[in-house]
């Protein structure tokens, strides 16, 4: 793989972008689990499938914009759609989650719609959904570590904000924090995120990069720096080894990753019982 | 002469069409410990969020520190602790310590980073409410009581002249709470840290306040506790409208 990674700028691509995802995606998954978020991210990505449907159907339309890369209309439509759903999330008090199945369906709808008047599915959309290693071309890398740089400003500002607003919405709002500023950031930055990870990792299965790893990472850490720790540990070690397994066996990445992480998670859950175990026996 | 923190002057407010307060209008001097009483729904919740910014009031006016509470920017002066019931999930993965670190958030400043000895400030803050032994366990950890102390001290950390807490006790163990409230009387007496205090066990921190409030929609008594204690019980229960213990 080595020598193969030396050679091809393709798996160069892809394998960099991946080491890139498995740093942010966990490092965001943290806040989005402990604020209750998970199904956001789910639905976030549909709504970039959407994006990504629709800026293929174009290209094959129009002749002039036959080059352009999905990503960009994906990451449109994916901070679109997280404004969208902090409106939905305001507009039904009550009922917050609401809002996601309304832009989920939406999202597949739209996408649905785009893909048959594309007449249907073809190997590029398939790499979309599910990842892929070798469609990666250095403008994805490229955005990809755009998005990273921009992670990483927000976290370098707001890191303290978003911990205080995570662990205590109300307390936050009481002490006179922009919280509301801080919360529409992080979704835009969310959005960010899941557009960028869905080249090597697939759209449907963006969310569980940011998932995951930090499941697995809750189950063993002593406070929020150490399971930011484990979460972005686990994450490479999964992209690390999807990567690697998808490379070999000619298989889709977004499932070796899953796999992967999935498998470290019930390692983690079976150890920690263990552990738990030995330690009463003693 | 004493400060006077928090001034409403005729301050009104509802949800909808229900009037939940009714021409509020009262002073907390700097150094008090008021303890406001009140039934379920008599509006205490409402007030305090009023108090904290949470909530606009729809008609009157809010002073906090002298200054309008609108433009009042110093937030960090008030330290609140709400109901634990409803203040975080428990399953949050944080250490004692990392939570009341976060107590230094607002004191800090967007885009700056918390001071070099924000963990001296952390193990002190903790041990003014005796938690300094539990620095690195998480806070899910903790029991109810344990989870409010460490509350109380991410508010201490911020230096705080006014303490506002929400029937902070709800959940506590009944041995724990004396000692609770002795630990506020201390913050009060020794620090100087005036306390709103919203609470049901009125006999428990009788001998602890220097000032009554009762609300029911509207003020219907703000003073010392002396001049509380000498109210008659048949006054009482026509400000609330059905029995309630007098205080003693």
């Amino acid at each position: 793989m080595i020598e193969a990674l030396l050679n091809y700028e393709f798996l160069q691509n892809a394998f960099f972008s991946g080491m890139i995802i498995g740093v942010i995606a966990p490092l965001l998954g943290v806040f989005i689990v402990v604020r209750r978020l998970s199904l956001i991210a789910d639905a976030l990505s549909h709504v970039t499938l959407a994006g990504i449907a629709g800026s293929l159907y174009l290209s094959q339309t129009f002749v002039g914009i036959a080059t352009l890369n999905p990503i960009y209309l994906g990451i449109l439509a994916s901070v679109g759609g997280s404004m969208l759903i902090e409106r939905l999330r305001r507009l039904y008090k009550h009922y917050e989650e609401l809002a996601i199945p309304i832009i989920m369906s939406g999202g597949l709808g739209i996408s649905a719609i785009f893909i048959s008047l594309a007449s249907g599915f073809n190997t590029d959309l398939m790499s979309y959904l599910f990842g892929s290693v070798s469609a990666v071309s250095r403008q994805d890398f490229y955005v990809i570590v755009i998005i990273a740089v921009v992670v990483f400003v927000f976290l370098l500002f707001f890191f303290k904000e978003l911990f205080v607003l995570s662990f205590d919405e109300e307390y936050a709002k009481a002490s006179g924090l922009p919280a509301k500023w801080v919360h529409f950031l992080f979704m835009i930055v969310v959005a960010l995120v899941i557009a960028g990870s869905m080249r090597i990792v697939g759209i449907l299965l963006v969310s569980s990069m940011m998932t995951l790893p930090v499941a697995a990472a809750m189950r063993i850490a002593r406070g929020f720096k150490q399971t930011i720790i484990l979460s972005i540990l686990f994450g490479e070690t999964s992209v690390l080894i999807g990567l690697i397994s998808a490379f070999y066996l000619d298989l889709a990445p977004g499932g070796t990753i899953v796999v992967t992480s999935i498998f470290i998670l019930l390692v983690v859950i079976i150890a920690k019982k263990a552990a738990l175990q030995f330690s009463k026996g003693v | 002469m004493t400060k006077t923190l928090i001034e409403l002057k005729d301050v009104s407010f509802q949800y909808d069409y229900t009037q939940v307060l009714k021409n509020i209008s009262f002073t907390v001097q700097e150094g008090d410990f008021l303890a406001l009483l009140g039934p379920n729904g008599s509006g205490k919740s409402t007030l305090l969020k009023l108090i904290l910014g949470l909530l606009k009031p729809m008609n009157g006016k809010i002073e906090l520190f002298g200054e309008n509470c609108t433009a009042f920017k110093h937030r960090e002066l008030i330290g609140y602790v709400s109901q634990k019931s409803n203040a975080f999930n428990s399953g949050f993965p944080a250490t004692v310590k990392e939570v009341v670190r976060s107590g230094l958030t607002k004191k800090t400043g967007l885009f700056k980073r918390l001071p070099k000895d924000a963990d001296e400030q952390v193990r002190e803050a903790l041990a003014a409410v005796g938690m300094q032994d539990f620095m690195d366990r998480n806070i899910g950890q903790l029991s109810g009581g344990q989870q409010q102390r460490v509350f109380i001290a991410r508010a201490l950390i911020a230096k705080p002249k006014l303490m506002i807490l929400d029937e902070p006790t709800v959940g506590i163990d009944h041995e724990n709470v004396q000692a609770f409230y002795d630990m506020l009387a201390k913050l009060n007496a020794e620090q100087n840290i005036t306390m709103i205090l919203v609470t049901h066990d009125v006999d428990t921190v009788s001998n602890r306040i220097s000032h009554v409030a009762c609300l029911n929609q509207t003020i219907h008594f703000h003073g010392y506790k002396n001049d509380f204690d000498a109210i008659s019980q048949d006054e009482l229960e026509a400000w609330y409208g059905h029995a309630v213990r007098k205080i003693h």
